[in-house]
């Protein structure tokens, strides 16, 4: 029997305003002394009360416009009363029946789907909660601790329709979701570092029948846990449906070192977060002027500059991806300006540069390869100074050192060879050497003419150009 | 010869700047009459004694040296203890506050120091403002100087008392039924309660934040006004705090009511208005009358729904704004529990009194889900056609006077045990901070008999109306007798 998944994603971003969302205290709360970056407000004391940063609805709106969103001209936050301690007020300031945005939508940059954004909305964060074991982990400390620098840091919360029917397409959007945050610059959307977390909703039905029981996923901290969480969770759904059981209700958390979702509560366990309008805060009014304001300030977005990526001469699969990973992106435009052949230097970014990176585990702007120095490499190749060959070489250095390329090049006498007759002379010895070779490519196994080049290479240590080389060999063979 | 705690503090104000006292002959006439009363009447929660003689000695320096000091400085000024101090300890009359020192001040604080007034103590209260008698306080009960068999009515019972007994000589309340109205009438001295959004709430400890404002209790309205002018004004730390300019409120204190349009609230003479309310009403109407003010009857169908909407509102309000007290950051906390709800549950069950339990679970009951709608969504429209219901009668006058409470001062004991009993002594002040408006109370001494308190209610922003309006009362009051203070 074949089963159908249905899947929906909340995702929560931070935003990058210098302050928290109710008082002056800063965002940049990561390292610090566990409560030091809070005041009265963002501690809930007694007598507090919180006064919105406009800022944050600033971007909210601002991602509620790029999320092709319906924009509020009226809106209100609400209180979400539950008890936990690392809520310092004993409720989190949300918004409720009417948020910032709704009935949005966006396309994915690959399979060009068209999934629905429900809502967007703004609210707090809260502390983070430290349990002094070995592990970490809640069910091994005997007490636990409570840092609040993050408490009241502004969030935005993303709701999408549930679109997606597998967990490459949720991947896919919470991808294009990071980039899309990142473009318009109200978050970081880093998911390692807790900027950026999702939240699944995902149910599984056959064919035809209608739709399943759904669970909610928490903890995947990576685009990479998302993935494996939702396709652990598919098939646990669909092997306790085949072994004859049923499907609960419940909320689960995916435990990233053990593999697997564990239940976390049941549907009789949820809570009544007795919502009601926040009484100390004033109605949230979007006029158009204001709205006019922030439409004239948004900045491109991932799809315009994919299409603007494809226009300088790059494939639409390469744009997207230099544009799904925004700083990749920025590093290409950068070394456009010192070399100006887009498509040569995206190949380079996405091939040799990629690799290197994704094996170190950093950013590109982390290496100590500048965008100008990319530029200077190739132009060493288009100008004959290199062959690609030996530039891969140059890349592996200056990516390790940082060093110049024109410095490693003299350094290591890579120059390549200009002088044909001194490739003459190599070629005519390799061919002495392959008579073997010489009699099979005239005998039509024509594929043997790049060992010969390969050989010519070879000798040459790689310095030689590879079309003088064809060319040579072509004459003489 | 009048004592000077007797004194309103513009008299005193005025006397310190003629040079025939000075600002320490004041605190110490207050901190003798504090150790002669305070230990029958127990005002306060807490004196600060010695800080307040220095700051008297330093205010004389400083007056001394030819300083230009504020019209205010160095009259002594007693705080309701949910009134963020800085350094200084608060409780709220609870037990699960026990302890916690607050790291900031309160606005109204911050402007009463920028003033040099000194800061004499924190006064008894309901615990969080939850009461009409000083009963239900963690630290003790408060007596009524003029009867101490009877309460002082609350919540700001403290301040009310020690202002009527000269251990303070003006005293900041918080109102969000009456409960700066309602004990200032029992206790015979002046209470406001200013406009919504009129005084900041920042550093006011949450009640039930829609209705919450802090007011003056004093012996006169001069006093009444000034306090206000300190107290009130913009503020950029409460987002329900109104942008307006203050006026001089003392301009508002004339003699003349031309063009005042008086209204009378019909039921000031219901079931459950005891007589000598109703007849102290009637001379009041007939003094206005006498003066040539236009006084008119004015219906306001909906007052009935008022005390039900108001017990759903401020619970469910105040569920909220008290979740926070659960012994983790600060306050009581409990020892030897296994996990996070046990000590949820040991500190909030010992922590509490039975009335802000009753509260909290009424207000967790009105907004539960599949209740939210019959109870607190209903009850915000019943607010807003009791809102309607001021706005229609204030096109045809500018106040509107009734009783400030259904009785004079009750006894102690009288009303624990009944719970309605005792809301029913908001019934005439609660509209008021459902709608939003201003109002006074003043009181009227008729013979050996308690006072009683005259509910002067204004429009949004109406303080000069009820001020003008309030001071010629109390000098017609003054000229006829009828008045208790100097």
């Amino acid at each position: 029997m074949e089963y159908e998944t249905v899947i929906g994603l909340e995702v929560h971003c931070q935003l990058l305003t210098d302050s928290k969302l109710f008082c002056g205290c800063s965002t940049d709360y990561i390292g610090k002394e566990p409560n030091t970056n809070v005041c009265p407000v963002c501690l809930g004391l007694p007598g507090s009360l919180p006064v919105l940063n406009k800022k944050a609805l600033e971007f909210a709106l601002r991602a509620a416009i790029a999320l092709n969103c319906e924009i509020l001209p009226y809106s209100h936050f609400y209180r979400k009363n539950y008890f936990y301690p690392d809520l310092p007020k004993a409720y989190q300031i949300t918004q409720y029946d009417i948020p910032v945005g709704r009935n949005g939508w966006i396309e994915l940059p690959y399979s060009h789907k068209r999934i629905g954004i429900t809502r967007i909305h703004l609210e707090e964060d809260a502390g983070k909660l430290v349990h002094p074991t070995k592990t970490g982990r809640i069910e091994h400390a005997t007490y636990s601790l409570v840092d609040y620098n993050r408490a009241g840091v502004p969030l935005i919360e993303i709701v999408s329709e549930p679109d997606f029917t597998s967990p490459s397409e949720a991947k896919e959007y919470l991808m294009e979701l990071r980039s899309i945050v990142q473009h318009l610059g109200i978050s970081d959307g880093n998911m390692e570092l807790g900027s950026m977390r999702c939240d699944a909703n995902v149910s599984v039905h056959k064919k035809g029948e209608r739709l399943g029981v759904k669970v909610e996923l928490k903890n995947m901290n990576s685009f990479k846990a998302l993935e494996r969480a939702l396709n652990y969770e598919i098939e646990r759904q669909i092997e306790l449906i085949e072994s004859g059981g049923e499907v609960e209700q419940e909320t689960r958390h995916w435990s990233e070192p053990e593999r697997k979702t564990i239940s976390l509560r049941g549907k009789e366990e949820a809570q009544d977060y007795r919502y009601f309008p926040e009484p100390d805060l004033l109605p949230i009014y979007v006029n158009d002027i204001m709205l006019k304001e922030i439409k004239k300030s948004m900045p491109e977005l991932p799809a315009d500059r994919r299409k603007r990526f494809v226009s300088m001469g790059i494939g639409e699969k390469e744009a997207s991806i230099m544009v799904i990973e925004k700083s990749i992106g920025d590093y290409f435009e950068e070394a456009v300006k010192y070399f100006d052949d887009a498509k040569i230097i995206a190949n380079w970014i996405l091939g040799d540069f990629l690799g290197e990176l994704n094996k170190a585990g950093m950013d590109i702007w982390d290496s100590k390869v500048k965008p100008s120095q990319l530029g200077r490499l190739l132009t060493l190749i288009k100008n004959g100074t290199i062959s690609g060959k030996i530039a891969k070489k140059v890349f592996s250095i200056m990516f390790s050192t940082g060093e110049d390329p024109d410095k490693i090049v003299k350094r290591e006498g890579l120059v390549q060879i200009v002088d044909t007759s001194e490739i003459e002379k190599v070629v005519d010895e390799v061919l002495r050497a392959n008579p073997d070779a010489v009699e099979s490519y005239h005998k039509g196994k024509v594929n043997i003419f790049n060992f010969l080049v390969g050989q010519v290479m070879k000798a040459t240590r790689g310095k030689a150009n590879p079309n003088v080389v064809r060319d040579i060999l072509q004459k003489k063979i | 010869m009048l004592e000077l705690f007797e004194l309103p503090a513009w008299r005193l104000a005025e006397m310190m700047r003629s040079g025939k006292v000075t600002a320490l002959d004041i605190v110490e006439s207050v901190l003798e009459r504090i150790e002669e009363r305070e230990t029958e009447l127990h005002c306060y929660n807490e004196v600060y004694k010695e800080e307040a003689i220095r700051e008297a000695e330093e205010i004389d320096r400083q007056r001394k040296a030819g300083e230009d000091l504020p019209l205010l400085a160095g009259i002594p000024i007693a705080l309701k203890d949910n009134i963020c101090v800085r350094g200084k300890e608060i409780t709220c009359s609870s037990k699960i506050l026990r302890s916690f020192v607050s790291p900031y001040d309160a606005t109204v604080v911050q402007r009463i120091k920028s003033q040099k007034m000194i800061i004499i103590g924190r006064t008894n209260m309901d615990e969080f403002a939850m009461g009409s008698s000083t009963e239900n306080s963690a630290y003790g009960i408060t007596r009524n100087p003029l009867d101490t068999s009877r309460v002082p009515g609350g919540s700001s019972g403290g301040s009310a008392a020690a202002v009527a007994s000269g251990e303070a000589i003006v005293a900041l309340g918080s109102d969000t039924g009456g409960s700066i109205r309602q004990p200032a009438a029992f206790c015979g001295v002046v209470g406001l309660k200013p406009t919504y959004g009129l005084v900041s709430r920042y550093g006011l400890i949450a009640f039930a934040s829609s209705l919450d404002q802090i007011g003056p209790i004093t012996k006169d309205v001069r006093d009444a006004a000034l306090i206000l002018g300190v107290i009130a004004g913009k503020d950029d730390r409460d987002s329900t705090s109104l942008p307006v300019d203050v006026p001089r409120y003392e301009d508002a204190l004339g003699d003349t009511l031309d063009g005042m349009r008086i209204g009378v609230m019909e039921g000031y003479d219901a079931e459950g208005v005891s007589e000598e309310v109703v007849s102290a009403m009637e001379e009041v109407i007939e003094i206005f009358r006498t003066i040539g003010v236009d006084v008119k009857k004015v219906n306001l169908p909906y007052m009935e729904y008022a005390l039900p909407c108001y017990y759903i509102i401020a619970p469910a309000e105040a569920s909220s704004n008290l979740a926070r007290y659960d012994g983790v950051q600060y306050g009581m906390s409990e020892d030897g529990v296994g996990n996070i709800r046990e000590l949820y549950r040991k500190v909030r069950t010992a922590g509490f009194g039975d009335e802000v339990k009753r509260r909290i679970m009424m207000g967790t009951y009105v907004l539960s889900s599949g209740y939210y709608d019959a109870f607190y969504l209903k009850a915000q429209k019943v607010r807003t056609l009791i809102r309607q219901d001021f706005e229609r009668a204030f096109e045809n006058v500018d106040v509107i006077i009734g009783p400030t409470s259904p009785t004079v001062a009750f006894s102690i004991g009288e009303r624990t045990a009944n719970p309605i009993s005792m809301y029913l002594s908001d019934i005439f002040t609660i509209p008021v901070n459902l709608a939003g408006i201003s109002a006074i109370s003043v009181p009227v001494f008729r013979g050996d008999g308690l006072p009683v308190g005259i509910h002067i209610m204004g429009k949004v922003l109406g303080e000069m109306d009820i001020l003008r309006v309030s001071y010629r009362l109390e000098q017609e009051l003054k000229e006829r007798g009828l008045y208790h203070g100097v």
